[in-house]
């Protein structure tokens, strides 16, 4: 199997790409959004006509909000224009003097979209909430794993096959951070709650489509055992060339709904759809070419240590 | 064979009524609706604030000066009272038509959603108008504390000098509008219940001669001298009010003093135009995403691919029934999380199926082949499933409503899936398995792009 043979290459293309994320996380800083830090977020829109940008700065300096950002929004099909307004968090009678200060007091007409205002405190717990549930869920899936392949812990110890899962786990998990990074760069998307489900969210489906390799792997290793012919990374060659059409195919489906997702569904579910397919990628990519090359390597390495 | 045939039978009739009841119960779908029975009626979708449009307000609570044990009553004391002013009809006829919805999230915290409600700041403005009503007392070293700058002048920082006592809002039986017979000004007259009345006379008790000050909303809106004990439980506060301004208080007093000081957390509202576009969006997303997993299951794996489609059809009328049963409250991420199990549940299916080719190739007949594939695959389908439903539970165990309702229809999914693409698959298959093998029946139970 060529993916064995030329293992060391995946598992470098897989660690370059990784430090590539890691250093775009590092250099463009993923926008945190309100969910998180806190703040207000109001979208309008103006039925007739939309006062320029510089009258909003002035009306709204009155009203000592801080420093207040306004995007202008436009939307071709129905021609809608109006702005986005991010300030720190309102209370309900500062959130009635900035309506009434863009629409100044109601002569300008505007159909208030959407409006959003999160206390600092709520978003601290959503943090520690969120960094509870990831290592929770890592766990809960390494446990899982080891148990799984409990009876197939040689030569390789089921410990391993679930810290491997969770090596590639993490690789699924930081490439398409990477990629939310530029996104968040070039268009603005934020770090926010969906952000997080969508973490979480791979992670569940990158082990699931790893299974579906380790399986084969598991149950050919078991007539291994029985009878021994053949070296373990033949085994997982093997297993591997049976069994990546189904994790292609199996992946190919959900990206395919994701696909629908991204391009026809709701707008604020996009970016969403956009980072799980990236992770359903990465996911298949590592399922394949990454998991089964780590795990002949951890092989050889623990051979090359009992010879000593 | 026939047994099976039977049985693929029923499970298609099930499905059809299940998918009946979906349609039927839908407003938007059945033109008839309004003349349905009560059964249909009570089960539509039910649509989070991102879609339907409508306010979310997120309260804390200060329990700070709450006994710890006495907490949890009490905050279901406060909810209690934010619902019935959001809900009694004179506050506003808009509120209490919706099915506005108040509970308490976490420890100290009180959620308020209101459908349809696009302008928070009425609603806001009711919840907040609390009138907290304390009664205090002199501190013993009151006098000490007045003290004279060199113009002569008294400054009297009233917090040091009036400390608070337990008698609040909380013992309040009712509050009535009355008149003074004599200056015809207006009175706002206080029954207060058992514990009140206690409180009450102890405090007057010990105070004879000294003030009893009332504060409403941490300002004290009526220093009365008290002349002596008062054990009937009731007090007066006059002397600061227009007549409106008292029914006003007398109201808001009636429909709820809230036992404890509420801080708003967050505000979020969605425009009704916003959340339509969001339905409209996740329908053709839902639309699009099942026909093409439609298309590559049929092009990939031809009849089996076909059967798995109509289980998956299956799946879908299922799902959506419990959505409505359960009810589960549909937001944008639990779209995205029902159309993201579509995909899922198919997963099953790709595998038995990719099983039974390998069963194909090594020499087994088509119906040996299907009972091969659909055992060997099951442990990589329970295992890859059970990974799945590992995270939605860790998701809707720890999540905010957001991330609930993505875990919960993702997690439903993955369960159901599980009987859809297994058993209800499995059951198809047996009921058209061809007992011939012909050319044909075996390209048609073939797949991928080779001859099978």
């Amino acid at each position: 199997m060529f993916i064995i043979k030329h293992k060391k290459i995946f598992i470098t293309i897989s660690m370059t790409l990784v430090v590539i994320s890691l250093i775009s996380l590092a250099i463009f800083k993923i926008k945190v959004g309100i969910d998180f830090k806190g703040g207000a977020l109001t979208e309008v829109v103006y039925t007739e006509e939309r006062p320029t940008q510089e009258i909003l700065d002035s009306q709204l300096k009155s009203l000592d909000l801080g420093s207040v950002l306004i995007q202008p929004t436009e939307k071709k099909a129905t021609e809608e224009k109006g702005y986005i307004i991010k300030s720190r968090n309102l209370t309900e009678e500062e959130y009635s003097f900035l309506i009434s200060a863009i629409s100044e007091n109601g002569k300008i007409p505007l159909e208030e979209k959407s409006f959003n205002s999160i206390g600092p405190s709520v978003g601290r717990e959503l943090t520690r909430k969120a960094i509870t549930a990831v290592v929770l869920i890592s766990l809960a899936i390494i446990c899982f794993i080891a148990f799984a392949f409990r009876k197939v812990s040689k030569p390789v110890s089921s410990w391993r096959y679930g810290f491997i899962a969770i090596v590639t786990l993490l690789h699924d998990v930081i490439l398409p951070i990477g990629l939310y990074v530029a996104l968040s760069r070039f268009y603005g998307a934020e770090l926010d709650t969906l952000f997080v489900v969508a973490v979480l969210t791979i992670l569940g489906l990158s082990v699931s489509d790893t299974i579906v390799i380790f399986d084969r792997i598991r149950e050919n290793l078991k007539e291994e055992l029985k009878n021994p012919r053949q070296e373990f990374k033949n085994v997982i060659g093997k297993s591997l060339e049976q069994s990546y059409v189904r994790s292609i195919c199996t992946s190919l489906t959900t990206i395919l709904v994701l696909l629908a997702l991204v391009f026809s569904g709701p707008v604020s579910t996009r970016f969403f759809a956009l980072m799980l397919m990236s992770g359903m990628f990465f996911g298949t990519y590592s399922s394949i070419f990454l998991a089964p090359s780590l795990l002949v390597l951890v092989e050889e390495w623990q051979k090359g240590k009992s010879n000593k | 064979m026939w047994k099976h045939r039977i049985l693929a039978l029923i499970i298609l009739i099930l499905g059809a009524g299940v998918a009946f009841f979906v349609f039927q119960s839908e407003p938007g779908l059945n033109k008839n609706f309004e003349t349905q029975n009560t059964f249909f009626k009570n089960h539509p979708f039910r649509l989070g604030l991102d879609l339907s449009g409508g306010s979310y307000l997120l309260y804390e609570a200060d329990t700070s000066k709450i006994d710890s044990l006495e907490v949890d009553d009490q905050m279901q004391a406060l909810r209690d009272a934010v619902e019935r002013r959001l809900n009694s009809t004179d506050i506003s006829g808009v509120f209490g038509v919706a099915e506005n919805v108040v509970r308490i999230e976490g420890k100290d915290r009180i959620a308020v959603e209101l459908p349809g409600v696009t302008d928070p700041t009425k609603a806001v403005s009711k919840i907040s108008a609390t009138p907290l009503l304390e009664f205090k007392i002199e501190a013993p070293d009151a006098a000490q504390k007045i003290a004279v700058d060199e113009n002569g002048e008294a400054n009297v920082d009233l917090s040091s000098i009036f400390i608070p006592t337990e008698l609040t809002g909380r013992y309040l039986k009712k509050a009535t509008l009355e008149f003074d017979p004599t200056t015809r000004e207006p009175v706002v007259s206080l029954q207060f219940d058992e514990i009140g009345t206690k409180l009450f006379a102890q405090i007057t008790k010990e105070n004879v001669g000294k003030i009893v000050a009332i504060y409403l909303d941490g300002v004290p809106i009526s220093t009365p001298v008290v002349n002596e004990e008062i054990t009937g439980g009731s007090a007066y506060i006059s002397g600061v009010f227009t007549p409106p301004e008292a029914k006003e208080l007398v109201r808001q007093l009636n429909y709820g003093a809230l036992p404890m000081p509420v801080h708003n957390l967050s505000i979020q509202t969605i425009g009704a135009t916003l959340g339509e576009n969001a339905v409209n969006a996740g329908v053709k997303a839902t639309q699009i995403g099942f026909l093409l997993v439609a298309l590559f299951m049929i092009l990939w794996y031809r009849l089996p691919g076909l059967v798995a489609i109509l289980s998956l059809s299956i799946f879908v009328a299922i799902i959506l029934a419990l959505f409505k049963l359960i009810p589960v409250t549909l937001t944008a991420a639990g779209i995205a999380g029902f159309i993201i199990s579509i995909g899922i549940a198919v997963d099953a299916n790709v595998l038995i199926f990719e099983r039974t080719k390998e069963e194909l190739k090594n020499g087994r007949e088509i119906g040996d082949a299907l009972d091969n594939g659909f055992s060997r695959a099951w442990s990589s389908i329970r295992d890859s499933n059970i990974s799945n439903f590992i995270t939605a539970v860790i998701l809707f165990w720890f999540g905010t409503s957001l991330i609930k309702g993505f875990a919960l229809t993702l997690g439903l999914g993955v369960l159901v899936s599980m009987f859809s693409a297994i058993t209800i698959t499995r059951i198809f298959l047996s009921a058209i398995k061809p007992k011939g093998e012909g050319k044909v029946t075996r390209f048609l139970f073939g797949s991928g792009i080779n001859r099978g």
